[in-house]
């Protein structure tokens, strides 16, 4: 095809698009029904991109950058950057879901705060969190120096540890509910369900999170491990370390970085804890805290959805979310903060 | 020579050991997944008298109105597989020419925006999610709630940032030679992306789609907000939830779904292991 032809039919289409989207628009403020009008506009963009694409020009280069920008820009400014800033927003007012008659300044902060089951599910969240990055660190290297000693049926071992990670936490959680109110009062005779008891229960969150997370931290610490460099490893044997020595002077220090990713990924991955927490407890039992009765089990990210989807409260559920995204931005702050001071010092 | 044999012997068989507690969850589905209800109160932990219960159970499971396997695994499947496909294309296509124009301010911009997000819990734009999306559904009659369009849709906004920043950093290490040769043949800049720059990103494509997959497979939290709980779509852990909340404690058929939903990723694994475990560990590092 010549340059000519090329260029009337890119702007043909051009045209075509444009006289479509016109229309679609024309026919959304009219506020017809269906979605013919929702297709029609999408037909016209569509129709302009391809148009602009054939169309030579001397700009070329530029137009397909910013056509290659636009499907993610777009779906990401859409879904995650205009809800965001709407939430934000959203804490401040009286926002029901629909409908937001007047901005309460910081009430709702307020409100929250004054909230027994909040503070509860904040404490026990941040309190879990470093139960959990302890449990799931030691239990993840332990395993990695395991699997990187010299045994035999290494790779399948590896291969079994980490399968509870890649089963989705709600499946899993309805599997240990059953382990710990049927499996395990079989087999302790007598024995009432970890699940009755508020204390109990957290701990049984606890041990199915480091069940499902520490195969997945070992392959990390593996991964670390076996980058430390073999002719070290060698001369420190010459020298006549100790495979304690060995661990304490030389391979842990050389994985520092490995600790502070993994340290990380554990601090995020419970602190956001969801899935398990709904399946397996969903916030029972029941406990009695002074004069008020509440869910023992209730971690931040459950406290915020049974706020929003359960009691209706957007305003207060999205004021919790809020905070819960501060906390999460300081954490993710510090580490960049951590990891460039050691790329630095390195 | 033989203490060390025996230390190596130890730890296999501590290995051995270990392993058998971390797949006793698994187990103990299998095996009671062939129980009818009165031998699980039995004993969950005794073997099955008869394997064919299990056939009976799982039978009983796949039809029931709540779970039906078959049309939610076909959900969960096309929503995960069309996610994938386009997240990996569009997110290539971004991340080429953020990455190819890093000096310049306002991609530097742009990339510094989506990294930030990437620290954007789901739980902060739930809420709000649902008023813009019905916002645009009322604007263009596009319905996108309880759609597969607007969950993929949703897909492609929150995976967007960690493929692209993952991305980015590869394509920065592909020499720029390569693109400036296929522009002297006379490639078009997208002819070049597609023809040249898109095959070689396999390696770090096959992270991104790992990562991506294994999420958006087993999330719960999006599709209860964007499908419902009871809506008509319902992916495999929706589905799953959605049955146990209607047979409370009837583990025989619990179970069976449970075993139901586990199959096809542990099908996924024994078949892709390696790559797999190399993924998601390449995901968290970077």
């Amino acid at each position: 095809m010549n340059t000519a032809a090329k260029k009337s039919l890119s702007l043909g289409m051009l045209v075509v698009g444009a006289v479509l989207m016109v229309a679609a628009l024309i026919l959304d403020f009219m506020g017809t029904k269906g979605a013919m009008r929702g297709y029609l506009l999408i037909a016209g963009a569509l129709l302009i991109i391809v148009g602009l694409l054939k169309l030579p020009n001397k700009k070329h280069t530029k137009i397909v950058n910013g056509l290659f920008l636009f499907p993610m820009v777009f779906t990401f400014g859409v879904t995650v950057m205009i809800p965001f800033i709407l939430g934000i927003i959203y804490s401040f007012t009286d926002w029901n879901g629909v409908s937001v008659t007047q901005f309460v300044g910081l009430e709702n902060y307020i409100t929250m705060f004054r909230q027994l089951d909040f503070v509860y599910s904040f404490i026990l969240t941040l309190l879990f969190t470093i139960v959990n990055i302890v449990s799931v660190n030691i239990a993840g290297f332990c395993l990695a120096l395991l699997c990187t000693s010299k045994i035999k049926g290494k790779n399948f071992f590896r291969a079994a540890y980490f399968l509870p990670n890649l089963i989705g936490g709600i499946v899993l959680g309805y599997v240990w509910q059953f382990i710990f109110n049927k499996v395990f009062t079989t087999v302790f005779v007598g024995s009432n369900s970890m699940l009755t008891d508020a204390n109990l229960a957290i701990l049984a969150i606890l041990f199915v999170n480091t069940w499902q997370y520490a195969g997945y931290i070992m392959m990390i610490y593996v991964t670390g491990l076996q980058s430390v460099p073999s002719d070290v490893l060698e001369a420190s044997n010459v020298d006549g370390a100790s495979p304690l020595t060995t661990l304490f002077k030389i391979k842990i220090p050389m994985i520092a970085n490995t600790f502070t990713v993994c340290i990380f990924l554990t601090l995020v991955n419970s602190f956001k804890l969801f899935d398990l927490n709904l399946s397996i407890t969903n916030g029972a039992p029941s406990r009695v805290l002074g004069d008020k009765i509440i869910q023992s089990t209730e971690f931040l990210a459950l406290n915020i959805y049974k706020t929003a989807i359960g009691k209706n409260d957007y305003a207060l559920g999205q004021t919790k979310a809020v905070v819960f995204f501060v906390i999460l931005a300081i954490v993710s702050l510090t580490q960049v903060s951590i990891s460039k001071k050691k790329e630095v010092e390195l | 020579m033989k203490a060390q044999k025996n230390r190596r012997l130890m730890g296999t068989i501590l290995g051995a050991v270990i392993a058998l507690f971390v797949l006793s969850p698994f187990i103990l589905v299998v095996i009671n997944t062939a129980k009818t209800s009165e031998d699980i109160v039995i004993s969950p932990i005794a073997l099955p008298e008869n394997w064919g219960q299990m056939i009976t159970n799982l039978s009983n499971v796949i039809n029931t109105s709540n779970f039906s396997y078959w049309t939610s695994f076909g959900s969960s499947l096309f929503i995960t597989a069309v996610s994938l496909i386009l997240l990996t294309v569009f997110s290539c296509m971004a991340a080429w020419v953020l990455s190819r124009h890093h000096r310049e301010k306002w991609s530097n911009a742009i990339f510094m925006i989506f990294v930030a997000a990437m620290v954007i819990p789901f739980q902060v734009v739930m809420l709000p999610i649902l008023t813009v999306f019905k916002g645009i559904g009322a604007f263009t009659g596009i319905k996108l709630l309880q759609s597969y369009k607007g969950i993929i849709f949703a897909y492609l906004g929150f995976g967007g940032s960690m493929s692209i920043f993952i991305l980015h950093g590869f394509i920065k290490g592909i020499p720029y030679e390569l693109e400036e040769a296929a522009w002297i043949d006379g490639c078009s800049p997208e002819g070049t992306f597609f023809r040249v720059i898109f095959p070689l990103l396999r390696p770090v494509q096959m992270t991104v789609l790992i990562l991506n997959g294994l999420w958006i497979w087993n999330d719960y939290l999006l599709p209860s907000i964007m499908l419902g709980l009871n809506g008509k779509i319902k992916t495999l852990p929706i589905a799953v939830s959605s049955f146990v909340g209607s047979y409370v404690k009837q583990w025989d058929l619990i179970l069976a779904a449970a075993f139901l939903a586990m199959i096809p990723i542990v099908l996924l694994f024994l078949l892709a292991q390696k790559q797999i475990i190399q993924g998601m560990v390449d995901g968290a590092i970077k």
